[in-house]
């Protein structure tokens, strides 16, 4: 079967419009960021649209990379420009390209300060944010990877509150630290095997001790990015001072990179040393979710306390992705063995919608009261209907709610750790229960009771802007929670591919 | 051997030749008609037509020994040659409004950047401990008259005095260790250096080594040579600061290719046990110390010495590919220079030097152009991808892989984390910070605006597209 001729050009496409929409917008000027703010809304609308065909014409039945794009990119490298999603990477493009779209509009009115900037900063950022899920070859990854940070270091340090160089800095000193050792270790794998190829490094024999510096140079990249405890410190601070863009994409999409990291680099590649080191994951990820979801429990701060539940719920990612190795130890066989990292893909999707739209209504109230303090709300059902009926819907499905997308993905991972150990599951299990309380809470100090004060009475509810945004989300959050089997028939056969890998040991090959 | 100075061999080092007769017609004009825009229009066009004439080397590709083997013509030497031609015309482009500003635009600044060029030239070419010494000699005497070129400035006179001293001494060095290694070898040809040294070599030669290598260090700024470095940079006028940041580095690194990787090849395995500890230092010094300037200049020399750790570190490889590393590291490297100093120069006016981290604050506000090339400028040293310097840095790591450097790179790639800090200092003064109410605002001066704007794009466009000059780099020192 020959794919249409369009196919190879399509991811191209995604990358580089939304790039090339940004520099526009900025060739522009901020004296028309008027026109530029349209700009934006049509670059990243047409962006979105163009997942359509990718999603439809995608191969549910195939595990290899599909539209595939290769031209020589650094010969004496052997690097190429090469692109192509699986069925890990395709959901993870299609939530970019989603978000990105609430982003711009929740941006419409409220930036006003080098606006055209702005937009241009989050165009720029979705166009490198799809490379890095596209890249079939690592030094192309890590381009994109590393690039990312450049906008978002502007957005938060340019928009952000009142501690932003600070929290800015922090988080791009993180990353870049986390990042830097990755690149060693990829060179590392470049100048064994002679090729930047994924698929070559995932096939490179090493032996385990390079395996296991591979892998702690991998995880300290992806933990920094996830985050996992006890390196998550930048986030709180990155999320509180960025505007509430910059907070949706940060918990929507940056933090699942490091989860896609994990699974493209991590498990594939050093599949021996992540036998060996599960436990380490393990132990983290569960410290992750039940000691960070105390954490969030005492938070004054509404964005805070999304920060501190993204990080417990990003503990689901790492621990679907790592208890493979505890099932097949435990029972022995194969069989059941993907579904932790079925659970983990949607959890990633799941809670980029869910966390992506509890901070787009902490932004709502934040344009109105200029206040996060939780202190300072109570009693907002009685003036904004609406925002309540969505910020209770967005708290359920942050609690796990059946029916949400964030029940799916929950389930999954503690089914997982069931067959692994029931000590996990029932460990896994807590966050339900503390996720439920901090999350209710939250919403029952800011949405219901009384209206406590004049400031609360004076709110109006949303207008149409922001209940398309949220409605958008809203209606995402319920078809992925009612309807989650298409999402996962396009994992299938990428997540068995990966389980065979993950399982498999580079130690006797040749 | 020695292919007699024929007419086509002659014909091979036009570029310098037309140099040299451009300094001494441009000398008696400026004498004799005494009009100074003239002056710098004609340095201008001297560049253009030596720069024609280098291009119309493109082809000679086998290396060609000239004037009794004192001067070498090959692919590298064009190509070093070409971007000296480049990088010192946009310099001068982008200082002829400061100089006019502090009175100082004369027509012996253009004359002395050119016979520091000249000496460059000859340093590129050198095939003989004789000639090398004449490019060291000629670029090193030119620069010390151009630090003290503005004559009622006291810190320049002193950053002259200072660079002078220090720089005597590592001539004399440098002079000493050659005829150590001439007494010992019996030649002053560099190849025949090459044939009858091999490891383990005699002690003597080892300490003529020792001396070579403190002067290459010295020349280059690394640790603990630097100390002439931040003095000079900070107390010089930004126009020199800028020449001495950029097109001297060429020339550094041809001196250390062609003493060190081609003449006493034989004796790599010592040279490069020295290097390592200077590396090191270098690399930690220079990063460390520049995280705590309050002198946007001075930083960057702190930041120039860190980056000649990592030009250090490529000859410390020892392989073709890792000279290539280095020479493409300097290449960036001097590229990036140019561009920031443009940016100095291009923000100060009158009475306003520009020079501390503070007259940045919110340089995006007050001039987004600027503030746009510095932001791409300051990414690209810290090695951040899109930007061309993150190749530069990827380059060096993999050759110090390749030659099984493991600490190196683990130290360099921890280093290029603390450099990062004080560049993206620069960027929050420039984005982050509100203008302070009496700054200048965004100032005339089209053309060198516009060249300094393609200066900050070749940046980007060699970051993205990094395979042509990687693949020129490889090429000349295969």
């Amino acid at each position: 079967m020959h794919p249409p001729a369009y196919q190879h050009l399509l991811l191209s496409t995604l990358i580089w419009l939304p790039i090339g929409t940004g520099v526009l917008i900025l060739l522009l000027g901020e004296e028309r960021a008027r026109l530029g703010r349209w700009l934006a809304l049509f670059g990243s609308l047409t962006t979105l649209a163009l997942t359509v065909p990718l999603w439809y014409g995608f191969d549910r039945a195939s595990a290899a990379l599909q539209f595939r794009q290769t031209l020589p990119w650094i010969p004496r490298f052997h690097a190429l420009y090469d692109l192509g999603v699986d069925g890990i990477s395709l959901p993870l493009v299609v939530l970019t390209a989603f978000m990105t779209v609430p982003v711009v509009i929740a941006g419409w009115r409220v930036i006003r300060e080098r606006a055209a900037q702005y937009f241009a900063a989050f165009l720029i950022m979705e166009g490198l944010m799809l490379g890095v899920f596209c890249a079939a070859d690592a030094l192309l990854f890590y381009f994109f990877w590393e690039a990312m940070l450049i906008p978002m270091f502007l957005i938060i340090g340019i928009w952000g509150g009142p501690r932003r160089v600070y929290a800015t800095l922090k988080f791009f000193l993180y990353t870049f630290l986390g990042s830097v050792f990755m690149l060693v270790a990829l060179i590392y794998m470049y100048v064994k095997g002679g090729s930047y190829a994924i698929a070559a490094m995932q096939a490179l024999p090493l032996t385990l001790e390079e395996q296991r510096w591979i892998f702690v140079a991998f995880l300290l990249a992806f933990a920094v990015k996830v985050p996992m405890w006890p390196v998550h410190t930048w986030l709180p601070d990155a999320h509180v001072e960025a505007p509430t863009g910059g907070s949706v994409i940060l918990a929507a999409i940056m933090l699942k990179m490091g989860g896609y990291g994990f699974l493209r680099f991590s498990l594939p590649v050093a599949p021996d040393a992540s036998r060996e080191l599960d436990a380490l994951i393990i132990v983290l990820s569960l410290i992750a979710v039940v000691y960070i979801g105390f954490v969030a429990l005492v938070q004054q701060d509404m964005k805070k306390l999304i920060a501190y539940s993204s990080i417990a719920h990003m503990g689901f990612v790492t621990l679907g992705a790592f208890v493979v190795y505890e099932i097949v130890r435990h029972t022995g066989t194969v069989q059941g063995a993907g579904m932790g990292m079925d659970g983990a893909m949607v959890q990633m999707i799941s809670h980029g919608l869910i966390s992506g739209a509890l901070f787009l209504c902490v932004g709502v109230l934040y344009d109105r009261m200029h206040s996060r303090q939780i202190a300072d709300y109570g009693g907002v059902i009685n003036t904004m209907p609406a925002f309540a009926a969505f910020m209770v819907l967005f708290g359920l499905a942050n609690t796990g709610l059946p029916g949400t997308s964030g029940f799916v993905g929950e389930f999954l991972v503690i089914i997982a750790s069931f067959r692994a150990s029931f000590w996990y599951a029932l460990l896994a299990a807590v966050t339900l229960m503390l996720g439920a309380a901090y999350t209710l809470w939250l919403v029952k100090r800011v949405v219901f009771g009384p209206v406590t004060s004049p400031r609360v009475a004076a709110l109006k509810d949303l207008d149409g802007r922001e209940f398309l945004v949220l409605g958008a989300l809203a209606a995402a959050v319920l078809l992925v929670g009612i309807w989650p089997a298409p999402l996962l028939k396009v994992l299938q056969p990428s997540i068995q591919h990966l389980v065979t890998q993950a399982i498999a040991t580079k130690l006797g090959a040749p | 051997m020695n292919p007699a100075a024929d007419f086509g061999g002659l014909v091979l080092a036009t570029p310098e030749i037309a140099l040299a007769v451009g300094i001494c017609a441009l000398l008696l004009l400026d004498v004799f008609l005494g009009r100074r825009a003239l002056t710098a229009t004609l340095t201008l066009a001297v560049l253009a037509l030596c720069a024609a004439l280098t291009v119309s080397y493109a082809h000679v590709t086998t290396r060609r020994l000239l004037f009794d083997g004192l001067y070498v013509a090959d692919e590298l030497g064009y190509l070093l040659k070409l971007a000296g031609f480049l990088v010192l015309a946009l310099g001068l482009l982008y200082s002829r409004a400061y100089l006019e500003q502090r009175r100082i635009l004369r027509g012996e600044y253009y004359v002395l950047a050119l016979t520091a060029l000249l000496g460059i030239f000859v340093l590129i070419s050198a095939n003989s401990l004789l000639t090398v010494y004449l490019g060291v000699e000629l670029l090193a005497l030119s620069v010390y008259a151009l630090v003290a070129f503005d004559r009622d400035s006291g810190v320049a006179a002193e950053s002259a005095m200072k660079y002078f001293v220090l720089g005597a001494i590592a001539s004399g060095a440098l002079l000493y260790g050659m005829s150590l290694i001439y007494g010992l070898t019996g030649t002053l040809d560099l190849g025949e250096i090459s044939t009858r040294l091999n490891s383990p070599s005699p002690l003597g030669v080892i300490v003529g080594l020792v001396f070579v290598v403190v002067a290459v260090g010295f020349k280059l700024g690394a640790v603990p040579f630097h100390m002439w470095l931040p003095d000079v940079y900070e107390g010089a006028p930004t126009s020199v600061t800028l020449f001495i940041g950029t097109v001297p580095k060429l020339a550094y690194f041809a001196l250390a290719l062609r003493l060190l990787a081609q003449g006493l090849g034989g004796t790599e395995l010592e040279w490069s046990q020295m290097l390592v500890p200077l590396a090191v230092l270098t690399l930690i010094i220079g990063n460390v110390v520049a995280l705590v300037q309050s002198n946007l200049k001075r930083m960057l020399a702190y930041s120039t010495i860190a980056n000649v750790g990592f030009i250090l570190l490529g000859f410390i490889a020892g392989t073709p590919d890792g000279y290539a590393a280095a020479l493409y590291y300097t290449l960036v490297y001097v590229l990036v220079a140019l561009g920031s100093f443009g940016v100095i120069l291009l923000s100060s006016r009158r009475g306003f030097e520009a020079d501390l981290l503070d007259d940045y604050r919110g340089l995006a506000q007050r001039d987004p152009l600027l503030a746009l090339c510095m932001l791409l400028l300051m990414f690209s040293t810290a090695g951040v991808p899109p930007l061309v310097g993150f190749w530069a840095k990827l380059r060096i790591f993999q050759v110090l892989w390749e030659s099984g450097h493991l600490w190196l790179v683990i130290i360099a790639a921890a280093m290029s984390v603390v450099g990062a800090y004080y560049y993206l200092r620069i960027i929050k003064l420039m984005y982050f910070d509100e203008p302070p109410a009496a700054a200048p605002t965004a100032a005339r001066g089209g053309g060198a605006r516009l060249a300094l704007g393609l200066n900050a794009l070749a940046v980007l466009a060699l970051g993205v597209a990094p395979a042509p000059l990687l693949n020129l780099c490889a090429r000349v020192l295969q």
